[in-house]
């Protein structure tokens, strides 16, 4: 009786293991997804996904997700990714018939470009051009691992909120 | 327009949320927004839970009361909506009640759902006000050198990934100061990193601005109000392209939004509760980087030191340090006493820094 009911805990355990395996569907939600050869940020970057691509996650590793699409696999923060579904255009596909409106993210929408246009028409006087220098800062990984190393210092990452 | 001007004229009574007259960004938009407030209220103590499980019973009820124009209970300034409800309820137009249905399905939305791409934009324009009040110091190599700690410091963040990633510009100032921006714009002052005697000490800076990015305390600024509004045009935008009227109607709620935020960073300054937590990421990040967590505690005593009472400046925006300084001490009885620098931090914090 006891073994029955072991054997009936280690199905479950089994299956709900599996289900945990099971595909998801989850979209990019930053403007350059990258994809990274192993679960680190100081891994290679394999590829580069556009804002609103769909990948699948086939496994997970503390905060890094295994994805896959037609094309490219490899490793991706899950800060990168959402399980909202990131729509590019207003009116397009089947917006009305979604469920619910929390499901979807409109790209390029709400506070968007448009809107900071809008913005920079009414305010003359502000000036992004050190906001658009500023983005220009980049620090390549293999200068960052020197830098750690050299440092004394770990490479340490956070997880995903 | 003078910067600070625009953004004290935008933020009307202060902090408080209720009874300030909100001016509406349209006409018929001042009810829906005041209840949005009690609604948003509501949500915001078992925010995790309701996101995760659906709408809450707030929610339910925000928008029943609001569909059914029932507004008798859930909202504070009973005798403005009732007033408001009664005139509504006289010739009720088809595009009052597209509004009032708008409102309700925005209703219980948060800065929780202010998406990244979106966040950024925000940071943006936040930054550009920033650099409209103080001039940006021009020095490729210093700036290089603060951006490689910080993004050493924000890839072991809580929140590693913004969408436009994390940036970190030199303030041009005297004073001694340092503002995040949402998405991850960070920025310092000259008068700040002549301050930090060491990399470490300029890490606890940074580390401490990430942690507001982190808990994207900039979006907390943001009135309920705005985002009623926001999230209203974008119940639309789902289904069809915005007219003009409604992309001006959003850009009021983003430009009140910028000022909520720039007024908060630059004048008011966020709640202790908040610089509580951005200490305590500040305190993570430097451990799991290997930065000593001390160098917190050695530049809020600088800066208690330093700080002129009544300047505009951290003092301005931030609680005393002492008080941060005992729960500081609490998290880290673990952690060695400052040692030497270690020597290659040193010399390149020295290299970098020696002319500033």
């Amino acid at each position: 009786m006891k073994m029955i009911r072991y054997g009936t805990v280690v199905l479950l355990l089994t299956v709900w293991a599996m289900a945990g395996q099971a595909q998801t569907r989850m979209h990019v939600q930053v403007r350059e997804g990258q994809v990274r050869e192993r679960p680190s940020f100081l891994g290679n970057v394999a590829a580069v996904l556009d804002y609103g691509d769909r990948v699948q996650v086939l496994r997970e590793q503390g905060p890094w997700r295994w994805i896959e699409t037609d094309d490219v696999a490899g490793w991706m923060h899950e800060s990168a990714l959402t399980r909202q579904r990131i729509k590019l255009a207003a009116g397009e596909e089947d917006a009305a018939g979604v469920a619910s409106e929390q499901e979807i993210a409109l790209a390029g929408k709400g506070f968007s470009q448009e809107v900071e246009s809008e913005f920079r028409n009414r305010h003359t006087d502000i000036d992004f051009e050190w906001v658009d220098r500023m983005e220009t800062f980049a620090v390549e990984t293999q200068r960052l691992i020197d830098f750690l190393q050299s440092g004394a210092l770990s490479p340490a990452e956070g997880g995903g909120q | 327009m003078n910067i600070r001007s625009w953004m004290n004229g935008g933020r009307g009574s202060g902090h408080t949320h209720r009874g300030m007259g909100v001016s509406p960004m349209i006409h018929g938009q001042d009810l829906p927004a005041r209840c949005a407030q009690a609604g948003a209220r509501g949500t915001r103590s078992g925010r995790r839970v309701g996101r995760q499980t659906g709408p809450t019973p707030a929610w339910w009820i925000g928008i029943a009361l609001l569909g059914a124009g029932l507004l008798v209970s859930g909202c504070e300034t009973l005798t403005d909506v009732g007033a408001t409800v009664g005139e509504a309820t006289g010739t009720i137009r088809p595009e009052e009640a597209e509004s009032l249905r708008r409102a309700g399905q925005a209703v219980g939305r948060t800065f929780q759902d202010i998406t990244p791409e979106q966040e950024y934009y925000l940071g943006r324009t936040v930054s550009a006000a920033i650099l409209s009040a103080y001039a940006p110091y021009d020095h490729a190599a210093v700036n290089e050198y603060v951006n490689t700690v910080g993004q050493a410091l924000a890839l072991a963040s809580d929140k590693p990934v913004t969408f436009g990633g994390y940036r970190f510009l030199i303030l041009d100032s005297d004073e001694i100061n340092a503002f995040a921006a949402p998405g991850g714009f960070i920025f310092i002052t000259r008068g700040m990193l002549r301050l930090c005697r060491n990399e470490d000490e300029l890490a606890a800076v940074l580390a401490h601005e990430i942690g507001h990015v982190q808990h994207a305390h900039g979006l907390r600024a943001i009135r309920s109000s705005r985002l009623v509004t926001a999230f209203s045009v974008l119940a639309i935008e789902a289904t069809r392209t915005l007219g003009s009227d409604e992309v001006r109607e959003l850009t009021a709620a983003f430009e009140g939004s910028i000022s909520d935020i720039t007024h908060t960073l630059m004048t008011s300054g966020y709640s202790r509760r908040a610089e509580r937590e951005a200490d305590s990421a500040a305190v993570t990040i430097m451990r799991r980087v290997g930065y000593n967590p001390r160098a917190l505690i050695r530049m809020l005593e600088e800066m208690d030191r330093q700080l002129t009472p009544g300047g505009r400046d951290f003092a301005a925006t931030h609680p005393p340090p002492r008080n941060r300084i005992n729960d500081i001490q609490g998290w880290i009885r673990d952690v060695a006493a400052k040692g030497e620098p270690y020597p290659v931090r040193q010399q390149r914090f020295e290299a970098a820094l020696s002319g500033i």
